[in-house]
């Protein structure tokens, strides 16, 4: 493990270039190449769910809704509104899940704590069913078809995207921004204010910041982040199934973010990697692994709950940039936290 | 051109209190729970669940439906203090939301255990025959089986307010979720009511799924949108308030049974439309406390 150490740390100090780095040899370290989008995407989805949860302290049981949100926009667009160009159809997405956790957002932050989480769940519940009933736009169960995969128009050149590795490099390149824009969230001093009211709210509001405000932002960021994933994976698939709204879309990314180690920075990254990979390898053994992650993950709750990466960061004990915090500012429980 | 006379609607009210039932026994074992310990129990759906099964399990065993309305419960209630007394103990002193986490991924492993045992295809189960005809009330005929359903709720619910109100656990048990740390300092061993009143509240969890069982019969992920509903009927009654529980089941109960008659596609949306309104005019929920846990 030792010899680990200056690798870590020198990670620690150029995250966005060691994850360019990293995922530019993924599809090649995985499987089978398919599973690298995915765990890029669902990695970026569990990316905004950490701005949130891990930077920020707010636990959203809900994420399905901007991934869903993000898959919808993005699909409707390209395949219903037929707007015939790649970039305004994947731009729709993280549009339509900015909307929505700006609407949403709003709405569950007038509650803290618990109430938040099981809010966030209504809300993803409440567009779930919306979906489902407005089959003329969503297709509602049978899921919204047809979406085309356009070719990339980049500097007056044109790319086909229809390979699995094209697609691949393609996602990659704007995960990587997105990667490099959260970094440059966190390293702001908002990001700086969010870090702060995870800790400690109330001292936050005393330094005379808007608490709720920047809440509201950082849920929004968190929304358009997801969004953004949802839009990729509706590319990906070429079509957005309606269980993409539902609460087991939003387990999932809950899990993978803690798999990996909510508020790192890999974290949700390497969450999304173990996650995927693990339903991967036991779907072949069995049909209940669900039953396996589950206990996977009851046994992380109780025994690591920094996760892999935090886990593995703690103990080679480096300070990277991003510091490893498991979980918000531990509160006294069962006691109230007024 | 629909009939909207109130002959038409009334078995609609009625249909609704019944739902109202379910979510308001649902409600006050998650509000219980909270109040005393804040925890959130997330599993409430899964047990709900495990509740109809064991019904079925018992039922085909013993031939008998009252036997297992009341061993089905009393089995779920067990495995409530199971999870209390090895699971949840280990988290307290931990952030408020871990629990919340737990309960999830145990809710994961009870649902795909209940597939492995019980298979994925649901089960049917017949209310017992005493039951089985309809009720005249005069003014129109109801199933009695759901009238069943109304007569235990409320029965419940007068001995859940007695042993609440009028016992000494119950006392401290109110007092324990007013302020925790003056309750031990006079000596009073907490953890040992948190085990009863987890093990309770899943214990009505199950009484609820035991209730369903004969309604909507009995499948693994029948739990899953009731326990979501649920929450909604606590956030919006208040969160730790029995009796708001109980006032917003039944609203909620009737905005469901009523929304059904006249759009039913629009039914389980209303649901989060009341919750939505509920927390613009009045966020801490029709009783609640504010800063409650927060």
């Amino acid at each position: 493990m030792r010899v680990l150490a200056p690798l870590v740390a020198a990670v620690g100090r150029h995250p966005v270039l060691a994850f360019a780095v990293f995922f530019a040899a993924f599809p090649f370290l995985v499987p089978y190449k398919a599973l690298a989008a995915q765990v890029l995407i669902f990695g970026l989805l569990a990316l905004g769910f950490n701005l949130l949860y891990g930077y920020t302290g707010l636990l959203s049981f809900g994420h399905a809704a901007y991934y869903g949100l993000g898959a919808y926009g993005t699909g409707i667009l390209l395949a219903k509104v037929k707007v015939g160009s790649l970039w305004l159809g994947l731009a729709g997405g993280p549009l339509l899940a900015m909307l929505g956790g700006a609407v949403i957002g709003f709405f569950c932050l007038r509650r803290r704590g618990i109430y938040f989480a099981m809010l966030t769940l209504a809300f993803s519940q409440l567009l779930y069913f919306v979906a489902f009933h407005l089959a003329d736009v969503t297709g509602g169960d049978d899921g919204l078809r047809g979406i085309p995969l356009l070719p990339l128009n980049l500097f007056g050149f044109t790319f086909k995207l229809d390979g699995t590795l094209a697609f691949y490099y393609f996602a990659y390149a704007l995960v990587v921004l997105a990667v490099a824009g959260l970094k440059r969230i966190l390293d702001s001093p908002f990001g700086a204010v969010l870090q702060a009211i995870r800790e400690n709210s109330d001292r936050a509001a005393a330094c005379g910041y808007d608490v709720n405000r920047i809440r509201h932002l950082s849920f929004v960021f968190s929304a358009t982040f997801a969004g953004l994933a949802g839009g990729l994976d509706a590319l990906r698939l070429a079509v957005v199934p309606v269980e993409s709204l539902y609460w087991t879309t939003s387990g999932q990314i809950v899990i993978m973010t803690l798999l990996g180690g909510a508020g790192t920075f890999f974290g949700p990254f390497v969450g999304a990697g173990t996650y995927l990979v693990l339903e991967d390898r036991l779907a072949v053994y069995t049909e209940s692994w669900p039953l396996v992650i589950g206990l996977i993950f009851m046994a992380f709750v109780l025994f690591l709950p920094k996760g892999v990466w935090g886990s593995l960061v703690g103990r080679l004990s480096v300070s990277t940039r991003a510091p490893a915090v498991s979980a918000p500012a531990a509160a006294p429980s069962p006691a109230r936290r007024t | 051109m629909m009939d909207f006379s109130l002959a038409a609607v009334l078995p609609q009210i009625f249909t609704g209190l019944v739902l109202g039932m379910i979510f308001v026994l649902l409600a006050i074992g998650l509000s219980l729970i909270f109040g005393l310990m804040t925890v959130v129990n997330f599993s409430h759906g899964a047990l709900y669940m495990l509740g109809a099964y064991f019904t079925v399990f018992v039922l085909t065993y013993t031939r008998s439906f009252w036997l297992a309305l009341v061993v089905a419960p009393i089995l779920v209630g067990t495995l409530g203090l199971l999870v209390e007394r090895f699971l949840i103990r280990r988290l307290y002193g931990r952030h408020p939301d871990d629990p919340l986490l737990l309960t999830f991924g145990l809710s994961l492993v009870l649902i795909e255990t209940a597939k492995l045992i019980w298979g994925k295809v649901g089960l049917t189960l017949d209310p017992p025959r005493e039951l089985s005809g309809a009720v005249n009330l005069g003014f129109m005929a109801f199933p009695a089986y759901r009238l069943f359903v109304i007569g235990v709720t409320v029965a419940v619910l007068i001995g859940l307010w007695a042993f609440v109100t009028r016992t000494n656990v119950g006392l401290i048990i109110r007092a324990g979720s007013r302020d925790p740390l003056m309750v031990r300092a006079l000596g009073i061993n907490l953890n040992r009511i948190w085990l009863l009143v987890f093990g309770i509240g899943c214990g009505l969890a199950g009484l609820a799924g035991a209730l369903a069982g004969p309604m909507r019969g009995a499948y693994a992920e029948m739990g899953v949108t009731v326990v979501i509903e649920s929450f909604v009927v606590v956030v919006v009654g208040g969160m730790g308030s029995l009796l708001g529980a109980v006032v917003a089941g039944i609203m909620i109960g009737q905005v469901v049974g009523i929304t059904t008659f006249f759009a039913p596609k629009l039914a389980e949306i209303m649901v989060f439309v009341v919750m939505a309104v509920v927390l613009l005019v009045r966020p801490s929920g029709i009783f609640g406390e504010a800063g409650l846990a927060e």
